[in-house]
Parts: C-alpha cells; sequence; structure tokens
C-alpha cells in the first residue's frame, strides 16, 4: 500500500491530465508514452526501492 | 387542439389520478392580466408557486399532462431541498413517506472499495437523502397548491405560443376546449428538460452532452438491504460499465445501468434482454429474488446550460434552464435551489418591493452554480461514462488500483449535490463585518440550522422574509434594543429573531421571535458574540453580518439584497 500524497483536488487534476495526455498520443504509441512517463517519475522520485514498489502496486490485479 | 392522456398510467404500486380540465374564464373572452404565470407542475414548478404564495403573490400554473410524473424520476431529495420544503410548509407528508439515508457503497470485483459517508451535523433536523418516488413528490405538493387560495392550478393547459411585450408576455395556451391567449406579468418556464418555452424563445443550452446511455428500472423486490446507496463498478454481466441501486417506498428498488457501447434504447428495453440483466444484477446483489417491472426508461448524461436564465419577462428554472447529470442527485435537487432562489425576488418585483433588476442576481446567481455543477458533474460524468479511450484507459487503471491502494478511492466518489454560496452576488453587503467573524456561515452562505431540543430546530422558527438574527446578551443593549425597535416598520418583509440565553418579556417586544439558546448553542455556530446580528434573504443565504449594527446599516443592507441602490 502507498501512502496518500496528493489532495483529493490534486488527484482529479492529475486524473484529468493523464487521460488527455493518453489521448493525444496515437494508439500504436501508448505504451511507449507510457514507460517514458514511468521512466521520468521514477528519476523524479529518485528511489529505486519506492520504483520497485510502484511496479508491484501496479501489477496487481491487473486480471 | 391538444389531447392529453386520460386514461390512467400504469403502475403496479402507484394508483394515478386524472386531474380533470376545467374551462378557465379566458376560453369564454375574459382577458386579464396575471402577476406570475408558471408552465409545469412538476415539483419545482409547483414549488415556486407554493413560494410565491408565502409571500403573498398569486399565481397560475399551466400543466400539459392531467396526471403526476410517468415514473418514479427524480427519487432523492437532498437535505437542503428538505430545508426548501419545510420552508414551503409542506415537509410532513414527505417525512411521513420518504426513506431517509446517510451512507452509500461501493463495489468492484466483489470486495468493497469505497464507503460514501455523507456529511451529517447532529444539528441538522434532516439527513442528506430521503427517497421518495417522483409522484408521490408531485402528489404532495399539488395537494399543498389546491389548499392555497393564492394558487390556480390549470391541467390540460399546453402553451404553443409565446409573445414577449415591454411588461408583461402573452402566451396562447392549447386545451382540450381550444385555444386561448394568457396574458401574465412575469412567465416562470419550469417546464422541464424538452422545456416547450425554452423551444418557443429559440434558446440554446451551451455545454456538451456525453455520449453513452444509461436504463433506469424500477422493480418491485423483497431484497431487504437497508437505506443506502449501491453503487457496483465493471460487474462480469456488463463489463466496463456500472450499477447503481436506490431503495425507495413501497418496496420498490431503482436499478440504474449503463449500455453496452452501441446498443440503442430500444434493444435496451426490449423485456427479454431487460429481464435478463435485472436477474443479473439481483444475483450479483446477492439477493436473487422474484420481482416485477414498473417502469424502465433510458437517459444519457448532459451538462448543459443556459447562459442567462431571464429573457425578456420569461425565467427559466430547473431542467428548462440546465440539463445536469444526474451522478451526485443534481437534477430536481438544482432545481430547488433555482426556485428557492427565484420566487422571493419575483415576489417582490411583482409587489413593488424591488425592482426588476433584482431578477438579474437569480440569473447570476443560479447560472454561476449550474457552471460549477457542470464543472463538478462533469468529473463524475467522465469516470461513469468515460468519453474517450485515455479517460477509460485511466478509469479501468484507477479501479484495478481501488482494491490495494486507498489512495485512488476518492475518485470513485462523486461529490453530492450541496447548497451553493454566493459569495460574489452583488446582494451582499461590501460594508459588513463579515471578515471578522470567526466562524459561522460567510455572507453568501445558507444559515446553519441548530438543535434546540428534542424536535425543536432553530428553521421551525423562521416565517416568510428576510431573517435578521439578532445576538443579545443577558439582556440587549441600549443600541441592540434601539436597532430592533426602529427596525419594526419595513417597506421589505423583515422577522426580526432574537436569541437570547434567558428571553423576557422586554425581549418579546423588540422581536417577532424570540429563540432562547440557554448553552449558547446558536451563539456558537454562528460565532456570535452579544450585539451581532446576522441577516439573511428570505432563501435563508446570508448577505451581511455584523458585531454590533444600527438600523442605518440593516436598513442598507436589506436595501443592497433588494436590488435596490442605496
Amino acid at each position: 500500500m502507498t501512502a496518500k500524497k496528493l489532495a483529493p483536488a490534486e488527484l482529479e487534476a492529475v486524473y484529468d491530465l493523464l487521460s488527455e495526455a493518453i489521448d493525444a498520443v496515437p494508439e500504436a504509441q501508448r505504451e511507449l508514452f507510457l514507460a517514458k512517463l514511468a521512466l521520468v517519475l521514477a528519476n523524479m522520485v529518485g528511489s529505486p526501492g519506492q520504483v520497485a514498489a510502484a511496479v508491484k502496486a501496479a501489477a496487481a490485479n491487473l486480471g | 387542439m391538444h389531447q392529453p392522456e386520460t386514461t390512467p398510467r400504469q403502475s403496479i404500486w402507484y394508483n394515478y389520478r386524472v386531474f380533470p380540465f376545467r374551462r378557465p374564464a379566458e376560453l369564454d373572452g375574459a382577458a386579464g392580466m396575471q402577476p406570475v404565470v408558471v408552465v409545469g407542475a412538476g415539483p419545482i414548478g409547483l414549488v415556486t408557486a407554493l413560494n410565491l404564495a408565502r409571500f403573498g403573490v398569486p399565481s397560475v400554473v399551466l400543466e400539459a399532462e392531467q396526471q403526476v410524473s410517468h415514473g418514479s424520476r427524480a427519487i432523492v431529495l437532498t437535505r437542503r431541498s428538505m430545508e426548501i420544503i419545510q420552508q414551503a410548509g409542506v415537509a410532513a407528508p414527505f417525512l411521513a413517506k420518504g426513506l431517509p439515508w446517510s451512507d452509500g457503497r461501493s463495489f468492484y470485483r466483489g470486495q468493497e472499495v469505497y464507503r460514501m459517508v455523507l456529511p451529517h451535523d447532529a444539528d441538522d433536523r434532516f439527513l442528506p437523502g430521503l427517497n421518495l418516488q417522483q409522484q408521490y413528490i408531485e402528489q404532495y405538493l399539488v395537494e399543498a397548491v389546491q389548499r392555497s387560495p393564492l394558487i390556480e392550478l390549470r391541467w390540460g393547459s399546453k402553451v404553443v405560443a409565446v409573445q414577449q411585450h415591454d411588461e408583461h408576455a402573452t402566451l396562447r395556451v392549447d386545451t382540450p376546449q381550444g385555444e386561448y391567449d394568457l396574458r401574465a406579468g412575469w412567465v416562470v418556464a419550469a417546464d422541464g428538460g424538452r422545456s416547450a418555452m425554452r423551444r418557443l424563445l429559440g434558446l440554446r443550452m451551451e455545454g456538451r452532452a456525453y455520449a453513452g446511455n444509461f436504463v433506469i428500472a424500477d422493480i418491485r423486490a423483497d431484497i431487504g438491504l437497508p437505506t443506502q446507496r449501491l453503487c457496483y463498478f465493471d460487474p462480469e454481466w456488463n463489463p466496463g460499465n456500472n450499477v447503481l441501486v436506490h431503495r425507495q417506498p413501497e418496496g420498490i428498488w431503482r436499478l440504474d445501468f449503463r449500455l453496452p457501447e452501441g446498443e440503442t434504447a430500444e434493444q435496451a428495453l426490449a423485456p427479454a434482454l431487460l429481464a435478463e440483466r435485472i436477474d443479473k444484477i439481483l444475483a450479483m446483489v446477492g439477493r436473487p429474488v422474484p420481482w416485477e417491472l414498473d417502469w424502465a426508461t433510458v437517459y444519457s448524461a448532459s451538462t448543459l446550460t443556459l447562459g442567462e436564465f431571464v429573457h425578456g419577462r420569461v425565467c427559466f428554472t430547473g431542467d428548462a434552464a440546465h440539463l445536469l447529470p444526474i451522478f451526485g442527485v443534481r437534477g430536481a435537487n438544482t432545481g430547488l435551489q433555482d426556485c428557492e432562489n427565484l420566487a422571493w425576488k419575483l415576489a417582490f418585483v411583482v409587489r413593488g418591493l424591488a425592482p426588476p433588476a433584482l431578477l438579474a442576481s437569480y440569473s447570476s446567481e443560479r447560472v454561476a452554480a449550474a457552471r460549477e455543477i457542470c464543472e463538478e458533474g462533469g468529473k463524475s460524468t467522465r469516470f461513469m461514462t468515460p468519453p474517450s479511450a485515455g479517460f477509460r484507459l485511466m478509469r479501468d487503471a484507477v479501479l484495478s488500483l481501488s482494491l490495494e491502494e486507498p489512495f485512488v478511492r476518492d475518485l470513485l466518489h462523486w461529490r453530492t449535490s450541496r447548497p451553493h454560496s454566493y459569495h460574489h452576488t452583488p446582494l451582499n453587503s461590501f460594508l459588513d463585518d463579515d471578515a471578522q467573524f470567526g466562524g459561522g456561515p460567510a455572507c453568501g452562505a445558507t444559515l446553519q440550522n441548530v438543535r434546540l431540543g428534542g424536535d425543536d430546530f432553530l428553521f421551525d422558527h423562521f416565517r416568510s422574509g428576510f431573517h435578521l438574527l439578532a445576538f443579545a446578551g443577558a439582556t440587549p443593549s441600549a443600541e441592540q434594543a434601539a436597532m430592533l425597535r426602529s427596525l419594526r416598520e419595513q417597506k421589505a418583509p423583515l422577522v426580526r429573531v432574537l436569541v437570547a440565553p434567558q428571553p423576557t418579556a422586554e425581549m418579546a417586544a423588540l422581536a417577532d421571535v424570540v429563540v432562547a439558546d440557554p448553552g449558547g448553542r446558536i451563539a456558537g455556530r454562528y460565532a456570535a458574540p452579544p450585539g451581532a446580528a446576522y441577516l439573511a434573504r428570505p432563501d435563508l443565504h446570508v448577505c451581511a453580518r455584523w458585531l454590533a449594527p444600527g438600523a442605518a446599516q440593516v436598513n442598507q443592507a436589506l436595501a443592497t439584497a433588494c436590488g435596490r441602490v442605496a
């Protein structure tokens, strides 16, 4: 479980921003876009351990 | 010739009554001028007429049909709506029949991922939600209208043309016995989402409509669950979509679900497919019980509003003025706030207590509220019916994360309809002490109700008009007594409410209503030291508050709130 760091209004804004950013990328390039986004965010977080925790959280319940 | 349906609508639980068309004098040549004509006898039109009557203004209500609402439609009344209905003097049957509730549960893959607890204050009389079918809402309002000597409700009367003049409007009314002209000083267009008035005046709404259709089906079934809002995201039988379940009186349950992409309303309402889906929903809820269908329909979500609610002599209100997404119960509840705002202003204008310019504030205050709801409701709508691949992917990501990552769960909640604050309205006094208060409702906000004892609340003591809540200590100061005395005779109706720890005979002579506040509970909620006062408009929104006002300040604030240049 990851700690809550975004206020509700910030989370809503991020949700809209990401949705619109995905829509702005052609479908064939969305995986590439999302992988790049993950890398940039990982660099901003600056902690390999936290990135590993994020990978685990995102990998759960995919099916 | 207008021929409304005169056989009672079908329902397994509601006994429709067909109200008679009565031939009006205008069909036989009478040509008087009505001060106000309300078009539409839905909840909003009826509450408008009741509120106008409360302020002494008579009205004629025109309704094209001769029966109440087809189907249960708007089934959730918010606390604010119940306060409005209480002020209109008709709350008792609503409370006797309605089902109160305050929380909701949201499920995803069989797991409860969000618990919605709507705020409830111990000082509030009403719970956050009250479930009641629109047939009952309209029936209770019609019964109240029929008791009022100031309201004439004309069934079977359909407006087919409108002509605007400088000082009035003329409506062409079609009836089962022919057409007539009805002249009205003012017209309230409360004729709903498919407003004929809006079409006749050629007005267009701004905003957007969302793709995606939802089915509403009312069934009678012995489900035996408490009154809560239930929500199921992405169920196996309807992937990517969602299901809402609401309990109603009379053993009726509202099922609401989104249709798969590309399916038409006709396909979705075909009896066999609908029955199969209802069975699947009941299995999902864990209550695979027998059921009987009462009514079903299809709707889609919009965030649309007129940019201006007052056009010449016609004031638009409720769904006639805007089409809002129903997520967060924003339809009838927004309309009730509209008409609460409109009724006192229109009554004051008709009675010459305020200039017609006051109505511009109705438009600016309520258009701003509608736009805020479009913005907020748009967020929930984009979650419930994602408009594009990006929003769909993000919605799916949030649901998947919601099982183990609580940080996303706030996104599963759409904010519920709430009272709007008119912080920036020109009706607020700008010479008061608003900023000096350490709490309490600020200028523009609604007054806060306060529990005085078991079944006794502050709002129960209110009447019709502006209210001045003046807070006294053990005895009123000489200044406060002088202020209250000199406010006795007012152009605008003003109810002087004196709140004091221990009311005395002297106080009773200074005020119209004296409220005992022995524990200082009211003064505490209003952060009001002795000598302070709040001025509230007739719709109970604060328009000024002071620490120690004199009569001149109160008079000036009253003039400002009535749109008069002081």
